[in-house]
């Protein structure tokens, strides 16, 4: 097993981020996927030990310093997102590209859940049925993410 | 059993991933608990904001660089009438403010003051929208002054034909602006006809408010003007909000739903302007204890109230008639007259009028 990516890790974490501040059209704004949940879920899955737990704490944090309502909410979520992932990673790696991009689907759901749940707890509300439409494009886009993001490490 | 199972399958450095996630959890519950409940968190958020304002800046840079191109390829014909129509603009305008002096002078003269008041508005401030998503499901926008121009929390945020927002945190270069329509934002308005006092709530649609406390028989149209009614601590007094599009009464619902298009449109192209008003203005608004602040202002007055008129000795009786006369509309008796003067003490009844009218004298009998 040849070592951790942690730097691009790192560079594509901020990328996602990126992705997800960038400004975009309405009707495209609503369908754009979860980057950075893509991300945590992809270095989740392909390197357990290398703290995706972690990196999905830390760029929950900053969602909530971008987009939050209340610190804390995003990195509560990812973490928990990522934690499942790193739970089940063999059971996931091992699947063909289909059923991956289902599990992702699946995971995508859950975040938004738990972010319903949370957002709820803390006095945000917010019912408005666009924001369970990410899932549908993020299981989408799933096979071309772990495409680009497995050209950034050697093959483990 | 299942942290053994997990524990065996990674072997390596470090903590298990279940000890890691109950840290982490641990941690984002503390800091959710600190944020939401105490309100320790507003540094910490500063310091985010101010760290996450480059990254923002540098997301928004295209669209800039973008717009700075168009703006320096517009063609001469563009430009002329762009030029000719401001021209007009700013003559209605002069036109409409040339008798503003003498209006205000005359205001003062009935108000019984001995000279104009300044205008409400102290100082205000150009702010740039930042092109950057803030969050897709909530309205909100990202204006470039932040605490080192001395923006305050719960700012108001104008453009040139309304209220946009009130500015929601303040980071070192940077402020998040809460818009009108954002669901969780509601705005104390009056309707202009009527002088009636209500609450406009977003609905997180673009371009809608919604009135939801309206009772079915108010007197609201379609086409009222809602300005703000300086109430809630945050914006003056008369500033124009929104126009009632649609009133919409049921015979079955006690409320009547009316739905309102504010003024402000906020596209992205936009500037808006944060204001700074007089505190000591009467249109300023009232901020009160309990206003907006969790844990209370410190320095928050309670407002001074308005000095009664003072009970004139001869018409002491009458005076005291009309003070109790709100209670006795609101109660069901319409019959029994005025109660004699001496039973019903008319100072106090001066004194208090707000409060409901002395119990009914036929409980005393």
């Amino acid at each position: 097993m040849s070592r951790e990516p942690r730097g691009w890790m790192v560079f594509t974490s901020v990328v996602a981020l990126l992705l997800t501040v960038l400004p975009l059209p309405g009707w495209l704004d609503a369908m754009r996927p979860e980057f950075v949940v893509l991300t945590v879920l992809y270095f989740s899955i392909t390197w357990p030990r290398a703290g995706g737990i972690g990196l999905g704490f830390f760029s929950g944090l900053a969602l909530d310093a971008l987009e939050g309502p209340v610190i804390g909410e995003h990195a509560l979520v990812l973490s928990t997102v990522a934690f499942i992932a790193v739970w089940e990673h063999q059971r996931i790696r091992s699947k063909p590209a289909f059923q991956q991009s289902l599990i992702v689907f699946f995971a995508l759901m859950l975040y938004e859940l738990f972010l319903f749940v949370v957002d709820a707890w803390t006095g945000h509300p917010n019912t408005d049925a666009r924001r369970w439409l990410h899932m549908l494009t993020g299981a989408l886009i799933w096979p071309i993410a772990i495409a680009l993001l497995e050209r950034g490490h050697s093959p483990r | 059993m299942a942290f053994g199972v997990a524990n065996s399958s990674l072997p390596g450095r470090g903590p298990t991933p279940g000890l890691r996630f109950v840290l982490y959890s641990i941690l984002a519950i503390t800091l959710m608990f600190l944020d939401k409940r105490e309100g320790w968190m507003e540094q910490v958020r500063f310091a985010l904001q101010g760290t996450t304002y480059p990254l923002q800046l540098a997301v928004s840079s295209p669209s800039a660089a973008w717009g700075w191109v168009r703006e320096s390829v517009r063609t001469r014909d563009t430009l002329r009438a762009e030029n000719s129509k401001l021209r007009t603009r700013l003559r209605d305008l002069e036109l409409r403010t040339m008798r503003y002096e003498a209006l205000a002078s005359e205001n003062a003269k009935l108000r019984g003051l001995s000279a104009a008041l300044p205008p409400v508005a102290q100082k205000w401030l150009v702010a740039e929208i930042v092109h950057v998503e803030l969050n897709s499901l909530r309205p909100r926008v990202l204006i470039n002054r932040g605490m080192s121009n001395g923006v305050f929390k719960a700012q108001a945020v104008l453009s040139d034909q309304g209220i946009v927002g009130q500015t929601t945190h303040v980071g070192p270069w940077s402020a998040e602006v809460i818009l009108i329509t954002d669901p969780e934002h509601a705005i104390p308005v009056q309707v202009e006809r009527t002088g009636m006092r209500t609450i406009a709530v977003g609905t997180g649609n673009e371009g809608e408010l919604a009135l939801p406390y309206l009772p079915g028989n108010a007197d609201v149209k379609s086409g009222d003007l809602l300005v703000t009614s300086g109430m809630g601590g945050v914006f003056p007094q008369g500033y124009p909000v929104a126009r009632i599009t649609e009133v919409h009464r049921e015979a079955v619902q006690p409320l009547a739903q009316v739905r309102a298009a504010p003024l402000a449109h906020i596209n992205r192209d936009r500037e808006v302007m944060l204001v700074w008003f007089r505190e000591t203005h009467p249109a300023a608004p009232v901020r009160n204890a309990q206003a907006d602040l969790p844990k209370g202002d410190p320095n928050a007055k309670a407002q001074p109230t308005p000095p009664k008129p003072k009970p004139l000795a001869p018409a002491g009786g009458e005076a005291a008639g009309t003070a109790s006369a709100p209670g006795q509309t609101a109660g069901p008796r319409q019959t029994v007259p005025a109660p004699a003067p001496g039973s019903a003490a008319p100072a106090q009844a001066l004194a208090a009028p707000a409060q409901p009218a002395a119990p009914p004298p036929e409980n005393r009998e």
